[in-house]
């Protein structure tokens, strides 16, 4: 054998070694899922285990404080209310996201740009009507500091409002590089992430809807 | 032909403080990591050594308030788990994983630097606790009642820089499992198959897989904390129908399988020393990543042995659960036990700390095992037994381990080898000190002396125990003195190392020492876990052994 064929090509741009010709395996590691996406997935696994965190809390504060919700707070968390919209205007934007997507994919930006920008007035119509919902809770009594209840409610409602808010900024970030036309049918890895993010908020949010206002 | 013109001359490459500062480099960031861990790592000494010198004769002699006592046994546990031990091994990971898998760097450099920047940052605010009217007094659990406010509770800021700090420590974590896993999972180079990875990649994968899913939990435990605190929360209130337990189950949630995130990546360290220094392949490579796996498996099932005097847990399934991880962790001993049977010692440092790991960390599995049986455990619960366990696995585990690490890839981090004189004096002195300090602590613990306590009256027969466990206690401080001595001296006129003096097995060992930015001008073929011995012996083409 002699040294060369030892020999490997230097790095190629994916910063990857490519193969020469030798017996050297092209890398399976190639093709599938990019590393962005990938990424992204890890990151909402890791949320999924925060809010499993705050589920798990809530159930057991649930289950030992009978009558639930407490006589004053009685009907207080009405599913047919104001908050009903908003889960729709929630539930909307998971599907304007995903055309964004669509869009992108055949390379159509002028569709991409106006789903991006739906999505991106729909989540902050949902971070305004949970807003004043605060208000009107607060106006019957209902507070943090209102025993479990208000406090598992607030606490579980504010940190998915927390999250709708940062996935508004990344739709903000998507929606401006969109516009600088950063992104095209083979480029747009970023959007993929921050549509599964959305997606992942919207599916946090029909959770906590049934759990709080339906069981 | 022998000769494999694998790695290019060594660069000269100077960097000054700003190219640090703002460098993504995945080596420079991994040796920030240790020099960072390690600094913390002599904060929390002094803290240890300030609660050994209280406790090491009856009355109160260091501290004349107890609290301040409390705060100290407090951060030095906060300090050595979440800002030494965690994040060194992370930094070791970060320094030898892309090296491992032939790649140039982590999948993502710069949420690496992020990752990095926020351990400075979370271990000031949890020291800025101590200007804020006392640092958090409440054991490194930090268990409601006395972490919440109310009249058992401090009501300081430190409590709540406590939380953030942690928070923060836990999101770097985060950060930093997510980069290791895509890393692992998309960078390998090709014919780095998942099943020729080296060992320490296989721990750091199982280990980030914890971090991932572990840690975001104590971060749900410790918002609840700070609600509770500051917004007028009940989560854990019991006079408001909330539940302190509750807490304990959030925390121990993450907090069990964060002690495998403490010692998997020094379980791979060794497990790359031993092959090395026994010119053997590791006994049983697949039998070991099988075992990592269910370790990290069954490590989610055994939170609620930390509570089994709480009353509020079954107490069947988790002390059988606790048991199973024995299993595992036996068939790990087989693998390096036969690793070093019949092998070719060399009795150099990295080797004799591996060593130093597999004997202490046996009497950590040991006295492990006695506390997972439930009626043990009732009568040993919260006394010393339970400090000498958990420093057995921790110190006599992970930080050998750690030092095995550091005195074997200190070579190819800077270009120089550690004096192996220096290297056994330290060995010699931290493991005489470890067992003096940390052995007495089981005779304690069966004597009923409770932990956290900051004096003990001189007739309940613990005078003896304790002024040995204080001498030992300094002798670690005094073994870190060669220590520091070693890397002053051997980073200017240690011996040159050359790319690979141990004779390597791992593909870092196939570039210079230190590497080059990019980490590789070319690679050896990679047909079976130990690419660099096959290119050494001319083995290429066959194929591997597994």
């Amino acid at each position: 054998m002699t040294a060369d064929s030892h020999a490997l090509a230097p790095l190629d741009q994916t910063g990857l070694v490519a193969s020469v010709g030798s017996a050297v395996p092209v890398g399976h590691v190639r093709g599938g899922i990019s590393n962005p996406v990938l990424g992204m997935l890890l990151f909402i696994t890791s949320e999924v285990m925060f809010f499993a965190g705050l589920f798990a809390a809530y159930f057991a504060t649930r289950a030992q404080n009978r009558p639930w919700p407490p006589a004053e707070f009685d009907g207080i968390l009405n599913p047919l209310s104001l908050i009903l919209v908003a889960t729709v205007i929630l539930i909307t934007s998971s599907f304007t996201c995903q055309f964004a997507i669509w869009s992108i994919q055949r390379g159509d930006r002028r569709g991409f740009i106006r789903n991006i920008s739906v999505t991106f007035v729909l989540g902050i119509v949902f971070l305004l009507l949970q807003a004043y919902d605060y208000s009107l809770l607060f106006g019957e009594g209902m507070s943090m500091g209102s025993g479990p209840f208000g406090t598992t409610y607030f606490t579980l409602t504010g940190f998915h409002g927390a999250h709708v808010f940062g996935g508004v900024l990344m739709l903000g970030v998507i929606l401006y590089r969109g516009m600088l036309g950063q992104f095209s049918a083979r480029h747009h890895d970023a959007v993929e992430a921050v549509s599964l993010y959305w997606h992942f908020v919207d599916v946090v949010w029909i959770l906590l809807f049934s759990v709080l206002y339906l069981l | 032909m022998a000769t494999h013109a694998l790695a290019p001359a060594a660069v000269t490459y100077r960097p000054g403080l700003y190219a640090w500062l703002t460098t993504t480099d995945h080596k420079k960031i991994g040796i920030m990591y240790l020099i960072n861990s390690f600094l913390f790592f002599l904060i929390g000494g002094l803290f240890a050594l300030a609660v050994r010198a209280e406790l090491a004769v009856p009355g109160l002699q260091v501290f004349t308030n107890e609290n301040v006592y409390n705060e100290s046994f407090s951060i030095h546990a906060t300090v050595m788990i979440f800002l030494f031990i965690i994040p060194i091994l992370a930094g070791l990971g970060n320094y030898t994983v892309p090296l491992m898998i032939g790649a140039p760097d982590m999948a993502f450099p710069r949420i690496n630097a992020l990752s990095f920047w926020m351990l400075p940052l979370g271990g000031i605010l949890l020291l800025s606790g101590f200007l804020a009217g006392g640092a958090a007094a409440a054991g490194w659990t930090s268990y409601p009642p006395l972490s919440s406010i109310g009249p058992l509770a401090s009501p300081g800021a430190g409590q709540d820089l406590w939380i953030v700090s942690l928070v923060l420590i836990g999101t770097s974590s985060i950060l930093g499992g997510i980069n290791f896993l895509v890393t692992i999972f998309k960078m390998r180079a090709p014919g780095m198959t998942l099943f020729r990875m080296p060992i320490m990649v296989w721990t750091m994968l199982v280990t980030s897989v914890l971090v991932v899913m572990a840690t975001p939990v104590i971060t749900s435990a410790l918002v609840m904390l700070f609600i509770d605190r500051n917004l007028g929360g009940h989560f854990y209130d019991p006079f408001a129908g909330g539940n302190a337990v509750l807490y304990q189950n959030i925390f121990w949630f993450y907090s069990h399988p964060a002690v495998y995130v403490m010692v998997l990546p020094a379980m791979g360290v060794i497990s790359e020393v031993l092959p090395v220094f026994s010119r053997k392949p590791l006994f049983g490579y697949k039998a070991f990543i099988f075992a990592t796996a269910a370790i990290g498996a069954l490590g989610f099932s055994v939170w609620a042995h930390h509570m089994f005097t709480t009353g509020a847990v079954f107490l069947p399934f988790f002390s059988l659960i606790t048991f199973l991880i024995a299993v595992p962790t036996g068939v790990k001993m087989f693998n390096w036990v036969f690793t070093l049977f019949r092998g070719q010692i060399s009795l150099s440092t990295p080797l004799i700390f591996a060593v130093g790991f597999l004997t202490m960390f046996l009497i950590g599995g040991i006295n492990g095992a006695f506390s997972a049986a439930v009626p043990v455990d009732f009568a040993l619960h919260d006394t010393y037994w339970v400090v000498a366990h958990l420093h057995y696995v921790l110190f006599g585990g992970s930080v050998f381990g750690l030092f095995a690490g550091i005195y074997y890839w200190f070579p190819k981090m800077t270009g120089r080898l550690l004096s192996e004189g220096f290297g056994k004096v330290h060995f010699v002195l931290m493991f005489i000190g470890f067992n003096l300090t940390f052995f007495p602590m089981h005779m304690l613990g069966l004597a009923g002396m409770p932990r956290r306590i900051a004096d003990y009256a001189s007739g309940a027969g613990w005078n003896d125990w304790n002024l040995a466990a204080s001498i030992g206690g300094f002798l670690i401080g005094v073994s870190m003195l060669p220590f520091l001595w070693n890397i002053f001296v051997s980073l200017r006129t240690g011996r040159i190392a050359g790319d690979d003096p141990w004779e390597g097995n791992t593909l870092e060992w196939a570039t210079t020492s230190p590497p080059p930015p990019y980490n590789f001008d070319r690679l050896p073929e990679i047909r079976s876990e130990r690419p660099v011995f096959d290119a050494r012996h001319g083995l290429i083409g066959h194929a591997a052994k597994d």
